[in-house]
């Protein structure tokens, strides 16, 4: 595979929180169509490196390519105009707004996106609540909320940190289903996931990170052969 | 005639008349500081001075360029946002990152400059500005004569109010700035360009402060003190209603307004420190505001 499928393109990234040093020389690749799972332990910057592909860390420096685009210079908002969708780790589900006006938020960044219509089909109870206030939905719906309101907006790599965290496993199921149903649909999928059953079956490449860099890279076929070392190294 | 507890009828529903129009001034004041502190997290001392400045661009357009007050009332909230923005852009931008207090500090020693100028070049004593020939007179109710003008303030003032509330609970770009108030790096994440809306509300909010002071200039008189009289008794307003609430700080503006005018007939002595009293009272028992929300 060449530059040209590339959906992100990550090179010797440092990213910092204030004073302290999270992201040491960060090296990922990302390509159109792939879902790429992040591993590691709790703290080794994981969740960082998404924070920091969009500019919500602190000081960043080294190179963020997104579709062969340099992004490292620029602010949050053009950045996911260029078509990131992301799903925070804490969900992020907003108070003062209603179920539908955080469906509704995040504007269009290109076309393509899917419609209401087509997200409530995929998540039914979210059109029951639609008029409830955001933070009354229940963990397992938010979650729900939290990824359907990406859907819409257009963007084709999406950036999911921990999204079957503290959920119900027939939740966990579904969140796996609608995974399968955007990689069959060709989005651009980056996992960060504790849950390592999760998200072993669904990512095509898997990239170990440890002290702020990616120390081992996986792909869906090495995973028998590599198990000790991946039982050893997450405690799995 | 008429008597309500050894009052007048006409007394009393005169001074009820100015506790809202009074109240209009408190509501469209502290809705404009509690849009403001939401965004920017800044107390913006600045806001009696840009009323006053907004009551001034009225004078010196109808005095320098003969802009009656109607188009005043269209002109100068839009040049008093404008000087807004260009505050935010040169000066309150560098200070979010830091404590409240910065912010506070920053726009208070806005406040006495911006009063000082005018000051120096106008004087205290005031200057008149004619009610517009449509508003001159009163209307008869029977129990009691109704200042045209003094109807006009309440019903513009609500008007301005409600709009605002209106565009910030229930429109799509108000769903923006109630997003980018809870969390701000998250929405900015989703595309929405944050750092613009946040400009853009400071303008805002000290145009409803410019339109407060083109609607004061007929009502009082044009004074370089007329907003740090006032906005000390806002500032109890926005405490007592509680920073977080849009739709709070509007009722509570006019309460305390009502409350003051009845207390003028009733004790008058209290009259100018009521609202403080309720400020203490308030606090003592609900200390983030009738309103608010914890934050």
């Amino acid at each position: 595979m060449d530059a040209r499928t590339e959906s992100l393109r990550i090179a010797g990234l440092h990213a910092f929180y204030g004073e302290s040093h999270i992201l040491h020389g960060m090296d990922i690749v990302v390509h159109r169509g792939e879902c790429v799972s992040l591993l590691g332990r709790n703290g080794a910057g994981r969740t960082t490196t998404l924070r920091a592909i969009l500019g919500l860390t602190g000081k960043r420096s080294g190179s963020i390519m997104l579709n062969g685009r340099e992004t490292i210079g620029l602010a949050p908002h053009r950045i996911a105009r260029l078509g990131v969708g992301y799903c925070p780790e804490e969900r992020g589900i907003y108070a003062s707004l209603s179920c539908e006006e955080n469906l509704l938020l995040p504007p269009q960044v290109d076309s393509g996106g899917m419609s209401v219509d087509e997200i409530y089909a995929m998540f039914p109870n979210l059109k029951e609540r639609r008029h409830s206030q955001g933070t009354r939905l229940s963990g397992g719906e938010q979650q729900m909320l939290a990824m359907a309101r990406i859907l819409r907006t257009g963007a084709r790599l999406l950036l999911l940190d921990e999204i079957s965290e503290g959920l119900a496993p027939v939740i966990v199921q579904r969140l796996g289903e609608v995974i399968r149903h955007l990689k069959a649909k060709g989005y651009t999928i980056l996992l960060v996931e504790q849950n390592f059953r999760f998200a072993a079956p669904l990512a095509d490449r898997m990239y170990v990170i440890e002290h702020g860099r990616a120390v081992a890279e996986i792909a869906q076929h090495e995973l028998e052969e590599k198990r000790e070392f991946l039982q050893e190294f997450l405690g799995v | 005639m008429t008597e309500i507890f050894g009052v007048p009828l006409p007394a009393l529903m005169g001074q009820l008349m100015l506790g809202l129009v009074n109240g209009s001034f408190y509501a469209i004041l502290s809705l404009g500081l509690a849009v403001i502190f939401g965004m920017l997290n800044i107390i913006n001392f600045a806001h009696g001075a840009l009323y006053m400045m907004g009551a001034f661009f009225a004078w010196m357009g109808l005095t320098y360029f003969g802009i009656g007050y109607w188009w005043a009332l269209l002109l100068v909230p839009l040049a008093v946002g404008v000087v807004g923005v260009a505050i935010e852009r040169s000066m309150l931008r560098w200070l979010y990152q830091l404590d409240h207090l910065y912010g506070l500090l920053l726009t208070f020693g806005l406040a006495l400059i911006i009063e000082g100028l005018f000051r120096d070049q106008y004087g205290a004593s005031g200057l008149p500005y004619e009610i517009p020939e449509q508003l001159t007179g009163a209307f008869n109710l029977g129990f009691m004569f109704l200042p045209k003008y003094r109807a006009w303030v309440i019903a513009a003032s609500l008007t301005v109010c409600f709009a605002t509330w209106f565009l910030i609970e229930k429109t799509r770009l108000g769903a923006y700035l109630r997003a980018a108030t809870e969390n701000p790096r998250l929405t900015q994440a989703f595309g929405i360009n944050v750092p613009l809306m946040v400009m853009l509300t400071y303008g805002f909010g000290v145009a409803l402060a410019g339109f407060a002071g083109v609607l004061a200039a007929p009502a009082f008189q044009v004074n370089p003190l007329m907003g740090s009289h006032l906005i000390i008794v806002v500032f109890a307003v926005v405490v007592i209603g509680g920073m977080g609430s849009i739709l709070g700080s509007i009722l509570t503006g006019l309460a305390l307004g009502v409350i003051e005018g009845l207390t003028k007939v009733f004790y008058p002595e209290v009259s100018a420190t009521v609202v403080f009293i309720i400020m203490v009272a308030v606090l003592m028992i609900r200390p983030r505001g009738l309103f608010g929300k914890e934050k």
